[in-house]
């Protein structure tokens, strides 16, 4: 029988993360992510766990990579302003091929910004962040049932592919309650042979470090790094295509602004309109093939994000399209149904989109 | 090789007496380090402690960047490199995950005093049961030899020019001094190496420091006064002299605290 349980999507992901033997979680508070760090440390305790509350997002993520490099599962999170502080610590996480989760669960920005949620992170979380040729596997949830499966699938590919990967999510997924099924099979954590643990009976040193003084070594490495990236795109790309085949405008979204276009979608095929939505789910590896195969047949496309525009410039590579709009709304607003189904009437009717046009 | 018994008679079977080798905990290895530069003594000395303290198979070191970014090639351990200043969070989680092992960092001043600053005098609150071994050499040596939170007022560096000046810079910082006031740090002790009797207390020292991580105790630091001759631009000779002349009349010697160790029961 299947568990069903009623969560915030910032506490399944914890729930999803010591189910997966994660047992070490260092943070420091931030809205709209504070529910995460607040479950951990009432349940790891419980569970043969450590909660560590640091002293900043620059101690939590590199207690991180110590723990990492320990070979445990380990995890971090924050949202937009203390996420940037994180990105160094990424950067040698990334070098240092140490697997880990990390979240973040955006908020409108830059600055300070605001509490209310945002996406306007993508940029920093597909293109690098950090210093240096890296990626993470990055995983977009939409609702609080993929927090949870994607938090599962995030340690297995990170363990897999020795990564660091982020969850990349929202305020609004974050403080949204949904029925969540607990159910799942976790696998077996990988044997690290690497991992630092003293030198104990092993002949070799284990060392976990990023500096190559060497100039072909430091190619080399960046050459296995992107042979990584390149199996993460051949093997790892998740999407959602909902009505696309037979669409004349496909709405491109992920996370929260997915689900507020796929409410916008039922409302333009209530109306007789053939409207779709291509969600990715990686958002590294971006769905390419996919996407640049709805090229083939739609005729537009709309990419709805809560920044100025940062995913649609992934859209309009990918695509080639010329009929790439955007409409996105910041500040912490999240557009309504209505208001995405109006813009979808005017692309209809060759009007120009109320948002940046493109 | 012969020897005279204690009757002052001749034996040619006794075995010779070893003076001296190389320590099991270092890598049989040329360093990269100057003429002159304490970082070589100061790894001999963790070294043996912990060869002593029949630990080596358990110890992990916690590498900073710094002119010891490379002490892994050095010491016979596994090690995690921290980025700049972040050894003692990364430590925190090292030994947390393997509670049984020896875990110290070993950081310069630039790296603990300056960018690593909150890091290291939040370790110490939390009594992480870790070890550092702090290098104040007064200056940043591995990026040429820039001014540091440590280097002495009046100390001319390449970005000091014209001599640390404590109105626009401030007066060197106590970090020793500062970290004993938490109740976390149970051990805290400034030593220097700069001659056979002090590298004698400096070794002392720091195996107190690990005899008591491995008692459990709390947070333990040995700061080693050290010296940088290319950094100073001081011929080696010149470089020992100025840590006992003028390093050590600011940052003076000995145990800062040794708090009582505490016994569980019998
Ligand atoms: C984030 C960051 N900032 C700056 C540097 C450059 N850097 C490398 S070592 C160092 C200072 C080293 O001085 P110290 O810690 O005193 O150690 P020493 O080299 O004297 O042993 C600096 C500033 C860096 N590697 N990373």
């Amino acid at each position: 029988m299947s568990e069903k349980v009623l969560m915030k999507g910032n506490e399944a992901i914890g729930e999803a993360a010591i189910r997966a033997g994660c047992l070490y979680y260092f943070g420091y508070p931030i809205t709209p992510q504070s529910e995460l760090p607040e479950f951990m440390a009432r349940e790891l305790p419980k569970r043969g766990g450590i909660f560590l509350q640091a002293e900043s997002e620059l101690a939590s993520i590199n207690m991180v990579y110590g723990a990492a490099a320990c070979g445990v599962r380990a995890m971090t999170s924050s949202s937009s302003p203390g996420f940037s502080l994180k990105q160094e610590g990424i950067s040698y996480l990334a070098a240092g091929e140490l697997p880990c989760l990390l979240v973040n669960v955006q908020r409108g920005g830059p600055g300070l910004g605001t509490i209310q949620p945002g996406q306007a992170d993508y940029f920093q979380a597909t293109k690098g962040g950090g210093h240096g040729d890296y990626r993470l596997l990055v995983l977009a949830p939409d609702s609080v049932q993929e927090m949870y499966d994607l938090t599962l699938l995030g340690f297995e590919l990170a363990d897999k592919y020795r990564i660091p990967a982020l969850l990349l999510s929202d305020g609004a997924l974050g403080q949204m309650m949904e029925a969540v099924r607990l159910d799942h099979e976790v696998k077996p954590v990988p044997d690290k042979p690497w991992a630092v643990t003293g030198r104990r009976d092993r002949e070799t040193l284990n060392v976990v470090q990023t500096l190559s003084l060497d100039k072909d070594t430091l190619e080399e490495h960046n050459r296995v790094l992107q042979d990584k990236y390149a199996l993460l795109r051949k093997n790892e790309v998740r999407y959602e295509a909902l009505n696309t085949e037979d669409a004349d405008l496909i709405l491109v979204a992920y996370g929260i602004s997915a689900r507020i276009a796929k409410s916008a979608m039922a409302k333009a095929r209530a109306a007789g309109l053939k409207v779709g939505v291509f969600r990715p789910i990686t958002l590294y590896p971006f769905p390419e093939e996919a996407l640049y195969e709805t090229a083939q047949t739609t005729k537009a496309y709309l990419v709805t994000e809560l920044s100025c525009g940062q995913m649609v410039e992934d859209v309009e590579r990918v695509t080639h399209s010329q009929q790439v709009h955007f409409y996105g709304r910041t500040g912490g607003n999240l557009p309504c149904a209505d208001e995405l189904f109006d813009q979808i009437l005017r692309i209809m009717q060759g009007k120009e989109v109320g948002g940046r046009a493109r | 090789m012969q020897d005279k018994t204690s009757k002052g008679q001749l034996s040619v079977q006794q075995t010779p007496e070893k003076i001296f080798a190389i320590t099991e905990g270092l890598q049989d290895t040329p360093t990269h380090y100057c003429p002159g530069c304490h970082h070589g003594v100061i790894h001999r000395l963790v070294a043996e402690v912990v060869a002593e303290l029949d630990v080596l198979n358990k110890t992990i070191l916690v590498e900073p960047v710094g002119c010891s970014v490379l002490a892994h090639n050095y010491f016979k351990m596994d090690c995690v490199q921290a980025a700049h200043g972040r050894a003692p969070a990364v430590a925190t989680a090292v030994k947390r995950v393997h509670p049984d092992a020896v875990v110290f960092t070993y950081q310069g001043d630039g790296d603990l005093a300056a960018i690593g600053c909150a890091e290291i005098i939040h370790a110490a609150m939390r009594g992480e049961r870790f070890t550092t071994i702090f290098v104040n050499n007064a200056i940043y040596g591995m990026t040429g030899g820039q001014m540091a939170p440590t280097t002495l007022e009046g100390q001319v560096t390449a970005t000091s020019p014209y001599g640390r000046s404590g109105a626009h810079a401030g007066a060197p910082i106590r970090m020793s001094e500062m970290l004993a006031t938490l109740d976390g740090a149970k051990y805290v002790a400034r030593v220097a190496v700069n001659t056979p009797a002090n590298i004698k207390k400096a070794k002392a020292a720091i195996k107190e420091a690990f005899a008591r991580q491995l008692r459990g105790d709390g947070f333990t630091i040995v700061e080693v006064l050290s010296a940088c001759p290319t950094g100073w631009g001081m011929s080696p000779v010149a470089a020992d002299k100025f840590v006992g002349e003028s390093l050590m009349k600011y940052f003076p010697l000995g145990t800062i605290k040794a708090a009582e160790v505490e016994t569980h029961g019998a």
